[in-house]
């Protein structure tokens, strides 16, 4: 996701201005504190390997169920697999899971949205389309797809991308509805612009607000719907460790190991509210309308 | 004038879409608009004075919009006809349009110099260093102060005139033929307004632009005006020379009209109302559509729906009455 906006930031911006904000987003508090985390965690996966010397699938059953201690930061599971290690390399699979889905998601369900926006005839048949894909729970839809899919790291993606794309392109139908209506996209029509570009550049950059946001949503629910499909078997297989199924696994012993579940847990609300606080940031330096000095 | 219109616009009706049917919203409209020319319209909310406008560039939602009749020529091609492809290099390049509300009219999220060269580059083809340096130049001819460093504001920063301003610069920006002037002045204070109005007028003759203007404000057509329409509920009521219609108008209506306008040369109280309101679009009313709220109404205005009718001097009126009693004596 930040990359996405990132990159549709720098292409709205003259080379000089990028700059800007890239300063007024170092300067912004929130957006501040999200990056580091994120980064944080990025780097966390990246470096796994040098982190930890252990394996993360290597079972040793001499040292099951070990509260956290020197040995075992973050304690041990009931296979004696070092929760540490399974955790860094988790993030590696987690992060990807929403980072794709956010990714994959947020374009199509931005592209739908904004197409029903512009072309009203195309409006009803899509957003009933939208509505029929909502009718599920969204969990329920990508268990199914998963399922008929077939495990795997891509397919997952799509999997929860369909599940929570009709959402985002609902969210920016609406916006757009709201866009279209104001004047100076009739300005652009005047002004002799096709369909195109008044869509990517008149629509769609006035709906940034409501879409990073959303999509930052779409981060944190994709890693925790990971987690529920990998506990129901058509997630991540094991032994590979994803966050969401070392909690999943840690689930039968949440007593008396409670550190299986806990740490992989805050890894997750860790990725999820960083991902907030980034997007709360782009959100504000992208729309010129909230004012931020600098 | 021997010459052909820059704009013709033909027997056009235009009617939308609406819960309960179709409505018509303009009805049998024409007018020839002359290279230079300063055409006013006015008349009250609902009268059909934007739609006409709106009609002009095609800018109405396809689905809910119905033009049974008419023809629009510009420079000899109907525009109503034209292909999307081709009504695109029109707009914009020959035809350019304003819009009343200068808080909405420009793109929150891209600077002045984004917008103006956007313009600029569907149009014309010039490379981004040589749009800017014309978006400068524009913002300049605009009379906005300090053009190289405003060039890269947002539009929040603009007050509400010089918003205006960058629109103006925006719709000149291609130099176009005709410029359609919805309401320029309606959402701005009495001093920019009048500021406004100067540089339209001044831009007009520099870049020798026919211009329609549409307003309630006779005020405002009276100064900017050659020629005016006078619309009532959808339809031409009045047409005639800015002169002629101050000095005696045809239609009972453009009577109301001007004794409504506050005089500063007079001690008046109470300002004369026209008596009832604008008819919905969807009212059916026999004969002429003002003479439920007209004075001088006679039997036959109830009966026939009144023609257009020619009363000399490139004059015309939508009332029998009137001027049957001008030509008779």
């Amino acid at each position: 996701m930040t990359t996405a906006s990132i990159a549709t930031a720098a292409e709205r911006l003259a080379p000089r201005r990028r700059f800007v904000v890239v300063r007024k987003l170092a300067r912004h508090r929130s957006f501040r504190i999200g990056f580091v985390v994120v980064l944080l965690l990025v780097i966390a996966a990246l470096a796994a390997p040098v982190l930890t010397g252990l394996d993360p699938t290597a079972m040793r059953v001499r040292f099951r169920f070990r509260p956290p201690q020197w040995d075992f930061p973050f304690g041990s599971d009931r296979f004696g697999r070092d929760i540490f290690t399974r955790v860094l390399y988790g993030a590696q699979i987690s992060l990807w899971i929403g980072l794709g889905t956010t990714l994959l998601s947020g374009f199509v369900g931005a592209a739908v949205g904004v197409v029903a926006a512009q072309f009203r005839y195309l409006d009803a048949p899509l957003m009933r389309l939208m509505d029929a894909l909502m009718a599920f729970p969204a969990i329920l839809l990508a268990i199914g797809l998963a399922a008929t899919l077939g495990p795997g790291l891509g397919n997952l993606i799509i999997a929860l991308s369909v599940a929570y794309m009709p959402r985002t392109a609902r969210l920016v139908r609406a916006s757009a509805l709201v866009v279209r209506e104001l004047e100076f996209v009739d300005a652009a029509r005047v002004a002799g612009a096709g369909h195109l570009r008044i869509m990517l550049r008149h629509l769609l950059p006035n709906c940034m607000g409501p879409l990073l946001v959303q999509l930052t949503f779409v981060f944190a629910y994709a890693i925790l719907a990971e987690a529920a499909l990998s506990f129901l078997g058509i997630g991540v297989p094991p032994p590979a460790p994803s966050w969401g199924n070392i909690v999943a696994e840690g689930r039968d012993f949440a007593v008396e190991a409670w550190w299986i579940m806990l740490f992989p847990g805050i890894a997750i609300s860790l990725a999820a509210l960083g991902m907030n606080l980034l997007g709360d940031g782009l959100r504000d330096v992208l729309d010129p309308r909230l004012k931020i000095e600098g | 004038m021997s010459a052909a219109p820059l704009l013709s616009v033909q027997d056009l009706t235009v009617r939308f879409r609406a819960d309960s049917g179709w409505m018509t919203a303009i009805e049998e409209v024409g007018f020839d608009l002359m290279q230079g020319e300063n055409l006013g319209i006015v008349g009250e909310s609902g009268s059909g004075k934007s739609v006409t406008a709106l009609s002009i560039l095609r800018l109405h939602a396809r689905t809910t919009t119905a033009i049974p009749k008419g023809r629009i020529l510009y420079d000899g091609r109907d525009l109503l006809t034209m292909p999307e492809r081709e009504l695109r290099a029109v707009r914009g390049g020959e035809i350019a349009m304003i819009f009343q509300d200068p808080m909405s009219s420009l793109n929150p999220v891209l600077t002045v110099a984004d917008q103006i060269t956007e313009t600029l580059r569907l149009h014309q083809n010039l490379d981004a260093a040589a749009a800017r340096k014309r978006a400068i130049e524009l913002l300049d001819l605009v009379r906005i102060a300090d053009a190289p460093r405003r060039v890269d504001e947002y539009p929040h920063r603009l007050s509400g005139g010089m918003r205006q301003r960058v629109m103006i610069a925006i719709a000149i920006a291609c130099r176009p033929k005709l410029l359609i002037a919805d309401e320029p002045t309606t959402a701005l204070d009495v001093t920019i307004q009048a500021q406004i109005l100067e540089l339209l007028r001044d831009l007009q003759a520099e870049l020798g632009m026919s211009v329609i203007l549409i307003s309630h404000d006779l005020g405002v057509i009276a100064e900017f005006a050659q020629r005016v329409l006078v619309m009532y509920a959808g339809r031409i009521v009045e047409q005639a020379s800015v002169r002629q219609l101050f000095r005696k108008p045809l239609h009972p209506y453009t009577d109301g009209l001007l004794a409504a306008v506050p005089r500063v040369d007079a001690d008046v109280h109470r300002l004369p109302a026209i008596p009832g309101s604008i008819p919905d679009p969807n009212e059916m009313i026999a004969g002429c559509r003002f003479s439920p709220r007209c004075l001088e109404a006679i039997a036959s205005c109830r009966a026939q729906a009144p023609a257009l009718l020619d009363a000399g001097e490139g004059r015309r009126a939508r009332c029998p009455p009137r001027i049957g009693s001008l030509t008779a004596p």
